[in-house]
């Protein structure tokens, strides 16, 4: 490995500890995936690796190019909004699904989707109508 | 010296890494149910993604972003239309 021999030894020791926190992190996340319970416990494990395992590794990255290559080199960050932006999204999305299979299937634990009676206003005669669509397409 | 600490920084996060895919591809087997392997497979893609990374800081070569790159678009793209099957039961209507 002759390219890390011009770097400096503060950058080194900048670029070691930002892979140790992000991989750590990472590795964290996937054995809370591994080990917890049930599915909305688990949802959350892999967002250590998302949210502070990408950043400190895309930090690594950032400052390994820069020095490097004599000037600054950004590119990488690219990677780190993209993943800040779209897990949230993908979360959700699955949380989603995850409920609406579990109240289909009438699993215990899952809060209900009627709310009880007495507490029906406007917004949740809106919501049930909504899921009435829902139910019509969906197969299961 | 700096070349020594990077080496061995770069060789653990790889094995690290490399760990947390094995796990997320245990969850993906063995999940109990389609939203377990849906979620072990975006962890998959991610880790893949970070994997990328460290091969590429490694190597020196700036090419290995741009896999990395299009891997997370992927992965996105996979995970959400994964979840809206099992959310509709079909991913366009």
């Amino acid at each position: 490995m002759n390219h890390f021999d011009d770097l400096p030894l503060w950058a080194a020791c900048l670029i070691a500890a930002f892979l140790f926190i992000g991989s750590g992190l990472t590795l964290i996340g996937s054995f809370g995936l591994h080990r917890l319970r049930s599915f909305y416990d688990r949802i959350h494990a892999p967002t250590l690796g998302t949210s502070w395992g990408t950043a400190a590794i895309v930090l690594a990255s950032i400052t390994c190019f820069s020095m490097l290559q004599s000037r600054p080199v950004f590119h990488e960050i690219l990677i780190g909004i993209f993943v800040t932006l779209t897990t949230p999204v993908t979360l959700m999305l699955l949380g989603r699904a995850a409920l609406y299979r579990d109240r289909v299937e009438n699993n215990p634990g899952v809060p209900a989707l009627d709310p009880p009676e007495g507490i029906l206003d406007q917004s949740s005669q809106t919501d049930k109508s909504e899921s009435a669509q829902q139910d019509d397409g969906k197969p299961e | 010296m700096s070349a020594a600490i990077l080496l061995w920084a770069i060789t653990f996060a790889q094995i690290a890494l490399a760990i947390a895919m094995a796990l997320a591809l245990t969850r993906m087997i063995k999940g109990p149910r389609a939203q377990d392997r849906v979620l072990g497979l975006d962890t998959l893609y991610v880790n893949s993604m970070l994997l990328l990374l460290v091969f590429g800081m490694r190597t020196g070569n700036t090419l290995y972003f741009e896999a990395s790159l299009i891997i997370g678009i992927l992965g996105f793209v996979a995970t959400v239309a994964l979840a809206k099957f099992l959310m509709r039961g079909e991913v366009i209507e």
